[in-house]
């Protein structure tokens, strides 16, 4: 089973971990992963993100069933939020159910590690002034093109 | 006859989009671009926007019915081709 949402609006994750499990008895394990909009210092207000709809769903399913190919998960829940997101709020929510644990810890990461450099969203940071404090460079850009791209204005 | 060529929805985001100023366009590519790198060369020549866009096009990524492309994949007969900076979500 396996449950993908690209939305703008929040999610709880105790309704979807009950709505993934409900009437299983075959699930021993389910890893939950949640990512939060980090405040940096007193600076951001809000991260504003971006997406290729049609894509970004595409692109985390793909990565889904590679995990459920991969390791026995018995079902997967992942919602990535887009729009504008504050310090606190949440992003993006990943549950793996497995019979035992390591399928589940496994799976969650690798779908995590995967949306990272390929589901097409950006994040935009705005100051508490309201001005634009540019895009997030992408973590894995090393060459030296990439980051003048991305820390120009 | 030749056939006439394929037109294709261009969809531009994050930087790149502002950079273009547009979000996307339909376009017909002409004869000489057959790669993703060559469809990157032809745009950095459509004007200063596009010139600025697609001054650093190796770190840009393209995806060609909403799969990832490689910059030497043939762009064949693709209908969607999107084109945007390294992804930063999660």
């Amino acid at each position: 089973m396996l449950k993908v949402r690209v939305q703008e609006d929040d999610f709880d994750t105790t309704t979807e971990v009950a709505a993934l499990t409900h009437g299983r008895t075959d699930i021993g394990a389910v890893a939950t992963f949640t990512g939060l909009c980090r405040g940096e210092g007193e600076t951001l207000s809000a991260l504003e993100l971006e997406h290729y709809p049609g894509m970004a769903a595409k692109q985390i399913e793909t990565a889904a069933k590679a995990a459920m190919e991969r390791w026995p998960i018995d079902g997967m829940t992942i919602i990535h939020r887009h729009g504008r997101i504050e310090p606190g709020e949440q992003i993006v929510l990943v549950i793996a159910a497995s019979r035992h644990r390591d399928a589940a810890f496994d799976g969650a990461r690798y779908v995590m590690d995967f949306l990272k450099t390929d589901a097409p969203f950006w994040k935009k940071e705005r100051r508490v002034d309201g001005t634009d404090a540019g895009w997030v460079e992408a973590k894995e850009a090393d060459d030296k093109a990439r980051e003048r791209w991305s820390n120009a204005p | 006859m030749a056939d006439a060529p394929i037109e294709r929805k261009l969809l531009y985001f994050a930087w790149i989009r502002e950079r273009v100023g547009i979000e996307q366009e339909y376009v017909a590519l002409p004869g000489s671009v057959s790669t993703v790198s060559d469809l990157l060369d032809w745009l950095k020549g459509r004007g200063e926007e596009f010139a600025h866009a697609f001054e650093f096009s190796n770190v840009i990524r393209v995806a060609l019915d909403q799969d990832h492309a490689d910059h030497d994949d043939l762009i064949g007969d693709a209908r969607e081709i999107a084109i945007f900076p390294p992804m930063t979500g999660g």
